[in-house]
């Protein structure tokens, strides 16, 4: 763990990590490093990897290749001390009530209960069954859970799937508060607003990072194109007919991956008559985009055999 | 003729509160109507009334024949022991679409999926984004008037979620009504109307443009919010709200709000 430059520590650190499970390469060569302070995001669909990196990052799982570190040493249970953690299923237990499981909590880390803060409507309902309180006031107990013991790192896999926007934006509250007094925070999600709330983001797909940095960064000036129009239908179809990638946004067309000329052109010949302007694209119509260029850039040569059911069509050479 | 529902009231079996209370919603042919709210709103409720599966227990649902009704269920609704190819003839029988009527639709859909490569996989080998984009294919096979997609990008990645947009707005321009429900409040931006559930009550809706524009008092962005009650976050600064006749000015830069402005703004009205 070392202070370069004047910046904080980092706390959390992955190089060149692999895991594999039997033949499936779940993650592949992944480095990324958070620092005191900082709120990284880990973005990704299911199956991209997220969750088998943080479970490596806490000593759960071991490594097929590479190294991980927290706070400057391999994962291990001194070190789960120093930090906090909310899995994907919250890890509450439902037949206890939510004192109890505050007392569990505390107990495990060795800590006062009265030291763990449970947010006014949590505390109302403190001596209820965990099935009976909602999936919004279990994740903010989940979160008091993990802060209690005064972590100074949090990993958090999607926190706040599930709950309305207004217990995500206090539960978010939580996240800033915790990153303002210097606890690094690494966080999946697959919300593209939630990436909008990190410092920093490493996309994930396939086990691999396909990109990391600032939001604004990775969009990095590219652009969409809006379609004004009285009757979204007939410009829809005129758009999706010509190969664009169209999609409707409110009462707009939006398309992904192409050029206000190219889409001015399509409307032209279809003789329709719209306001076309060029918009900042978002981070999934920027995922478009990388997809377009991985193909351009090296067109796939491989092929795919799959093994056929039939046993008679086993025994047929491929073609 | 408009489908729907109107003043929908269910009670589960063995519940002990309703899960939907006096829910009104139209699904209008020809436009995307998204349902929004977090696990336990109502939403996955809400739409198997639409297609049938849940009898109401109060109110009236309007929906066309079973036949003209296409449904793509939260856990996808494919076979995992059959092939793409498979899956679609299966549903297709089941819906008459035959013959050359069918090729076509298949090839169409396959295409615009991008699974034209994969019929002869097992859905149960395809990832998670293209088994949803698969449930997608099998909903919308019989061109039904309504399509009812219960979140259908769910787990989804980026490239997959924008190719399903383009299938979803393919299948209105198309005439069906579409009713799709989403935790994503970037994607129910783009529905044409929304209807906002917390704990089985509607608790906004409307057009998403009207929604958005009529924020009573206004938004702004601050980086020490004087309220940090009536405050939310965006990254490193903060979005506040300023309720009409508030005597605050001159703080923040005044935003215009979105839908995540627009939800948190009206249960923090309601007293959450």
């Amino acid at each position: 763990m070392t202070a370069e430059r004047g910046l904080p520590p980092v706390l959390a650190r992955a190089e060149g990590v692999s895991k594999s499970f039997g033949g499936f390469t779940a993650v592949a060569d992944v480095s990324l490093q958070v620092r005191g302070g900082e709120i990284v995001g880990l973005i990704g669909a299911n199956g991209a990897g997220k969750t088998t990196l943080i479970r490596m990052l806490l000593g759960l799982l071991n490594t097929s290749g590479g190294r991980v570190e927290v706070f400057g040493t391999a994962p291990s249970r001194n070190e789960r001390r120093r930090l906090g953690y909310v899995a994907q299923g919250l890890g509450l237990y439902t037949d206890l009530t939510v004192s109890q499981n505050v007392e569990f909590s505390a107990t495990a880390f060795g800590v006062d209960p009265a030291d763990i803060e449970l947010p006014g409507e949590v505390a109302a309902v403190r001596n209820e069954l965990i099935g009976g309180i909602g999936l919004g006031r279990q994740r903010q107990l989940a979160f008091a859970c993990a802060l209690g013991h005064r972590p100074d790192l949090l990993v958090l896999d999607e926190p706040t799937s599930g709950v309305d926007a207004l217990a995500r934006a206090r539960l978010w509250d939580v996240i800033h508060d915790q990153a303002a007094a210097g606890v690094g925070v690494l966080v999946t999600t697959h919300y593209m607003q939630e990436a909008q709330q990190c410092d920093r983001l490493v996309i994930m797909a396939g086990g691999r990072v396909v990109e990391s940095g600032v939001l604004t960064e990775i969009i990095g000036g590219r652009t969409a194109i809006e379609v004004h129009t009285d009757e979204w239908a007939r410009v829809f179809s005129v758009l999706n007919d010509a190969g664009l990638l169209a999609t409707l946004a409110g009462r707009r067309v939006r398309v992904a991956r192409t050029e206000l000329a190219t889409v001015g052109q399509a409307l032209a010949v279809a003789g329709v008559e719209a306001h076309v302007t060029e918009v900042p694209a978002t981070l999934d119509e920027t995922c478009c985009q990388w997809a377009r260029a991985i193909d351009s850039d090296r067109p796939p040569n491989g092929r795919v055999v799959d093994m056929p059911r039939n046993p008679q069509a086993a025994n047929q050479p491929v073609a | 003729m408009i489908y729907g529902c109107r003043d929908l009231s269910v009670k589960l079996h063995g519940a002990p509160t309703l899960a939907l209370t006096e829910v009104s919603v139209q699904v209008p042919p020809g436009a995307v109507t998204a349902v929004v709210g977090g696990d336990g709103a109502g939403k996955s409720t809400l739409l198997r009334c639409l297609v049938g599966e849940i009898v109401p227990t109060d109110g009236v649902v309007q929906r066309p024949s079973k036949a003209e009704v296409g449904y793509m269920s939260s856990s996808s609704g494919t076979w995992s022991e059959l092939t793409v190819n498979e899956n679609i003839d299966f549903v297709a029988g089941a819906y008459g679409v035959r013959g050359q009527a069918l090729s076509m639709r298949r090839r169409q859909l396959l295409r615009g999926t991008g699974l034209d490569h994969a019929g002869s996989r097992l859905a149960g080998q395809l990832s998670g984004g293209m088994r949803r984009k698969l449930g997608f294919v099998l909903a919308s096979l019989h061109r039904p008037r309504l399509l009812v997609l219960d979140e259908p990008s769910t787990g989804v990645d980026p490239v997959s979620r924008v190719e399903l947009w383009r299938l979803i707005a393919e299948a209105a321009a198309d005439g069906a009504a579409v009713v799709m429900s989403t935790t994503y409040l970037d994607e129910a931006e783009r529905a044409s109307s929304i209807l906002v559930l917390d704990r089985g009550r509607a608790v906004l809706q409307g057009a998403t443009d009207e929604v958005m524009a009529s924020v009573p008092g206004r938004i702004v962005e601050v980086e020490i919010p004087s309220d940090r009650s009536r405050a939310w976050r965006r990254g490193r600064i903060f979005h506040q709200w300023l309720p009409a006749g508030a005597t605050e000015s001159g703080r923040g830069v005044r935003v215009t709000p979105d839908l995540e402005d627009a939800i948190i703004v009206e249960m923090l009205g309601a007293g959450r």
